[in-house]
């Protein structure tokens, strides 16, 4: 069972009050931009074993979307963070770096 | 003002705790930014309360307001003051992004009594509820069973749920069948 803390209300969501949300930290590509872009941005996705950075929403509570670190591994959550970024923040990276020394996902290091 | 026409007719259903559905509860939801100082503002002059913290709620006599995300409000009132209060409300916001509607007829309200209350409710949420984790003064939004619901404590022994009128019927089956005379499991009461 995943406990993923809502960074919005601070409740300690059960997985069946969240709702997946797919891939963290899409760039977005719409008209104008090459068939390549398009592409990558509608089809291309991460599929790791390992670290993830994942949207959510506290569906059944405050409704707030909000972005997830884990491990599709062990399940493991790194930590949370609020939706209004593009990128996750330093400490968090620190936190999985320490934790997973040498992850890689997509440019993050 | 027309009759209140109560989703379930006031059911009510007595087991390990009293389950009655409360009749004309007046709900008035606030969308805006609940930090924004005029719509603290607002709140404090239309409904006589301060806008709870997080996940908290603030109750002056049958007025009330509970948390309900960052940038949302439940506010209550007698059901009769309700288009009243969303009016004086309205005319307090202005200038601020902010939206006011009556919802009292779109929710129902259901009033659980009794000393099982916690046990019954955690029969149904996915929350913790030990009195070290959830006591009055605090709002809940979740779901209960299949359906989105909210929950807050008056006292000890007395608990509000709310949950869309669309609904009722099954919160209060589920309410009723897991408030079973037969089904204690006594967990919370030592």
């Amino acid at each position: 069972m995943l406990l993923l803390t809502c960074p919005y209300c601070g409740v300690d969501a059960e997985e069946t009050e969240l709702h997946a949300g797919g891939e963290a930290h899409l760039k977005r590509f719409g008209p104008g931009a090459s068939d390549e872009d398009f592409t990558a941005y509608l089809f291309h996705r991460e599929n790791p074993k390992g670290v993830h950075f994942e949207r959510w929403r506290h569906a059944n509570g405050c409704g707030k979307w909000f972005h997830a670190a884990r491990c599709t591994n062990t399940l493991e959550v790194f930590g949370t963070y609020k939706a209004q970024t593009t990128e996750p923040p330093k400490d968090l990276l620190d936190t999985i770096r320490a934790k997973r020394p040498g992850f890689r996902w997509r440019d993050l290091a | 003002m027309s009759d209140v026409h109560l989703a379930l007719g006031g059911a009510s259903f007595d087991g390990l705790v009293k389950i009655t559905e409360l009749p004309g509860q007046g709900m008035v939801t606030l969308r805006g930014d609940l930090a924004d100082k005029t719509i603290v503002q607002a709140v404090q002059h239309a409904f006589g309360v301060a806008l709870p913290g997080v996940r908290e709620t603030a109750f002056d006599g049958e007025n009330g307001a509970l948390w309900m995300s960052p940038d949302e409000a439940l506010l209550l009132c007698p059901y009769a003051e309700a288009e009243d209060r969303v009016s004086a409300l309205t005319g307090h916001l202005q200038g601020a992004h902010a939206l006011a509607v009556n919802v009292s007829d779109a929710r129902s309200v259901f009033e659980l009594k009794g000393r099982m209350l916690r046990e019954v409710i955690a029969k149904l949420a996915p929350v913790d509820m030990s009195p070290d984790a959830f006591g009055p003064g605090m709002v809940r939004r979740t779901r209960m069973a299949q359906v989105a619901a909210a929950f807050w404590m008056d006292d000890a022994s007395t608990a509000r749920v709310v949950c869309f009128r669309s609904v009722a019927g099954y919160m209060f089956d589920i309410l009723s069948n897991a408030a079973e005379e037969a089904s204690a499991v006594n967990y919370f009461v030592r």
